[in-house]
């Protein structure tokens, strides 16, 4: 692996205004993310988990600027993303794509599979008609789709084969990373499999890297290489996949882990069960935001905020019992 | 092994739809029994007929365009052939429903108290003060906090959790003898999901009812269930003990059901980077394949499957719907 990390995120901040009444007046923050470091190498698959609203898909836009975050850095092959002009920009997003999760809200009802996927290759190279074709085809038959499907509209296709057709349109252009926002989770088993299957092969075909954003852990485990798990905004956990799964530091990766259901009718487990639920974003308070559900909180976690450190080993905890 | 009796008994179930395309068969001739006290699984990917099941037992399906064929039997009398006064007085009281949707499955403009005193005052014909304290008990026993502010909230002020938990107090507060649960945990987030559970398989053994549990969630079923009936394009492709099921699966399907889904720690055990698949997809139900429904998706498809459907074959309590077996 080669030591300068393909994309490497610092301190990442992203509020959200939250305003009311008739003149908009702003009477608070949601804190979405709150100052996020993490790094992804070249050909690997970090794997970023957490229940809804703790910020996950907040991340993966931020990173492709299609939200403007408040503050932190963001280096792709050696260059700030935030400090970039649009021009530039703009190019550096054909190496960098993104994979939606709604196959059926991400694609234009009102353009062709086929026109979909040229669009990129029309926006960024010169290539001629016939050569978009041939693109167009290759890209179809490289996901599993039939080139002769290319006259169809998205409606025509299943939901599996739509995902397939947002990830020939990632692939268009060469990228070298693929965000990928929950790309199997409005499919159903067999078929999630398939695109699963999809696109451990392309990585390896194509070397790509992976920022894969899902709340099913069992999936982002099959996935990743490395995985990381966000509580409100933060990440709290940071780990090798193997370690992470045998052996979670972070009393919400425990809990989170122990309450997915294990297809093993034989394998009676203790589950740890979480009180309450996930809190308001809104104007948290100081202290561990976990404090509330923690089963091991001490007076200490109400006043101050972990600090995110390595245990040794790429193992990252944002927890007072480290 | 303790013995069990049938407290709900399908014989040959065929729900179709009469659309503009054609008649759409969603179910197409199954056979069920739920036993006292037991949790029988249903799995199945969509479109596989599981919550039109649930939905017939019940009647709860418009007709037109829908048709109930066969016999459903509770308790020894079916409900397909009872009076429209006669099944009212069965929904939400022995049989009750969860929908998978806390969203759209309670009616926003009643407060939450008013929805689950409606089913008791109507099933116990307590008065109002009666069933709105009964109420309040019920949300406690769900577990939801200061259940006496929370029973004069709307719904869309309660999260999606606490709003299933409301749509299980309601469907529990006639103390049901068959509670049908159609895919309760899915739209929860994973440490929801575990409450939830808990607290269905703790109000389980309190007031001893059957549970018909339809999901496509695997796990789920592996934690909650007894019996499995696997289901494909409205058919029942295997029935067998939960234990059974996982550890032997006999019918391609749910060999190919269970390959491909990924099981925290079997990575770290066979270090494997593809899934099984299942090649193709789920056919239309307009356009079903002769013989065997799943013979064009089948890795040990014979020529037999392509012409006949296939038989039900017995074999050590289970029931497999392949040709392989016979």
């Amino acid at each position: 692996m080669d030591p300068i990390p393909l994309l490497q995120v610092k301190h990442l901040k992203k509020y959200f205004p939250v305003r009311k009444g008739i003149f908009s007046k702003r009477i608070g923050w949601v804190q979405a993310v709150e100052e996020i470091s993490f790094h992804l190498h070249s050909g690997e698959t970090l794997g970023l988990v957490g229940e809804s609203g703790c910020g996950k898909t907040t991340v993966g836009r931020c990173i492709l600027r299609l939200l403007e975050p408040d503050a932190g850095e963001i280096w792709f092959e050696g260059e700030d993303l935030l400090r970039m002009d649009a021009e530039s920009l703009r190019k550096v997003r054909a190496r960098l794509q993104i994979i939606f999760q709604d196959p059926y809200s991400s694609l234009n009802p009102r353009m062709t599979a086929g026109e979909i996927i040229a669009e990129p290759i029309r926006n960024h190279t010169r290539c001629s008609r016939k050569e978009i074709q041939d693109q167009v085809s290759f890209l179809m038959d490289k996901v599993g789709l039939h080139p002769e499907q290319a006259h169809r509209f998205p409606h025509e296709f299943s939901g599996g084969q739509r995902q397939r057709i947002g990830i020939a349109r990632a692939l268009a252009l060469h990228p070298r990373l693929i965000i990928c926002d929950e790309p199997v989770s409005a499919l159903d088993v067999s078929i999630q499999a398939q695109v699963i299957n999809l696109l451990v092969n392309l990585q390896e075909e194509m070397g790509l890297s992976y920022l894969f954003i899902a709340h099913d852990l069992s999936v982002v485990e099959h996935i990743s290489d490395r995985v990381a798990v966000m509580y409100l905004g933060k990440i709290v956990e940071l780990a090798k996949d193997t370690v992470l799964y045998s052996s979670p530091k972070h009393p919400y990766t425990e809990a989170l882990l122990s309450a997915v259901p294990i297809p093993n009718p034989k394998m009676k487990k203790q589950r740890i069960l979480l009180q309450g639920e996930i809190p308001s974003p809104i104007n948290l308070p100081k202290g561990c935001r976990f404090y509330s559900r923690c089963s091991y909180r001490m007076d200490h976690c109400r006043e101050v905020d972990p600090e995110f450190k390595d245990l040794g080993e790429g193992h990252w905890v944002a927890c007072h019992l480290y | 092994m303790m013995e069990f009796h049938s407290l709900l008994s399908i014989r040959n179930l065929r729900t179709c739809f009469h659309t503009y395309e054609g008649v759409v068969t969603a179910v197409d001739g199954i056979d069920l029994e739920v036993y006292r006290g037991e949790t029988l699984g249903v799995v199945g990917e969509s479109g596989c007929g599981k919550s039109v099941t649930a939905l017939s037992i019940l009647r709860l399906l418009a007709s037109p365009p829908a048709e109930i064929k066969g016999e459903i039997l509770f308790e020894e009398r079916d409900l397909l052939k009872m009076s429209v006064d006669e099944i009212r007085e069965i929904r939400g009281n022995a049989i009750s429903m969860i929908f998978q949707e806390p969203m759209t499955s309670l009616n926003p403009v009643l407060t939450i108290g008013e929805q689950i005193s409606e089913a008791i005052r109507l099933h116990q014909g307590l008065t109002r003060q009666e069933a709105w304290a009964k109420a309040i008990e019920m949300l406690q026993m769900v577990q939801i906090s200061s259940a006496e502010v929370r029973v004069n909230e709307y719904p869309h002020k309660l999260s999606g959790g606490m709003r299933q938990r409301a749509m299980i107090a309601m469907a529990l507060s006639c103390h049901p003898r068959l509670l049908l649960a159609d895919e309760p945990t899915t739209a929860l987030d994973v440490t929801i999901q575990a409450q939830i559970v808990d607290l269905m398989e703790r109000l389980k053994e309190e007031i001893h009812t059957s549970v018909l549990l339809i999901t496509h969630n695997l796990g789920l079923i592996a934690e909650m269930a007894r019996r499995v009936v696997v289901m494909y394009a409205g058919k029942v492709v295997e029935e067998a003990l939960v234990e059974d099921l996982f550890s032997e699966p006999l019918h391609p399907y749910t060999q190919g059901l269970l390959g491909s889904i990924p099981w925290i720690g079997r990575k770290m055990e066979t270090g494997r980077r593809q899934l099984q698949e299942i090649p193709g997809m789920v056919p239309s139900l307009l356009e079903m394949p002769e013989g065997c429904r799943f013979h064009p998706r089948c890795p040990r498809v014979m020529e037999v499957c392509k012409g006949e459907e296939p038989p039900l074959v017995q074999k050590e309590g289970r029931r497999i719907l392949c040709w392989l077996w016979k």
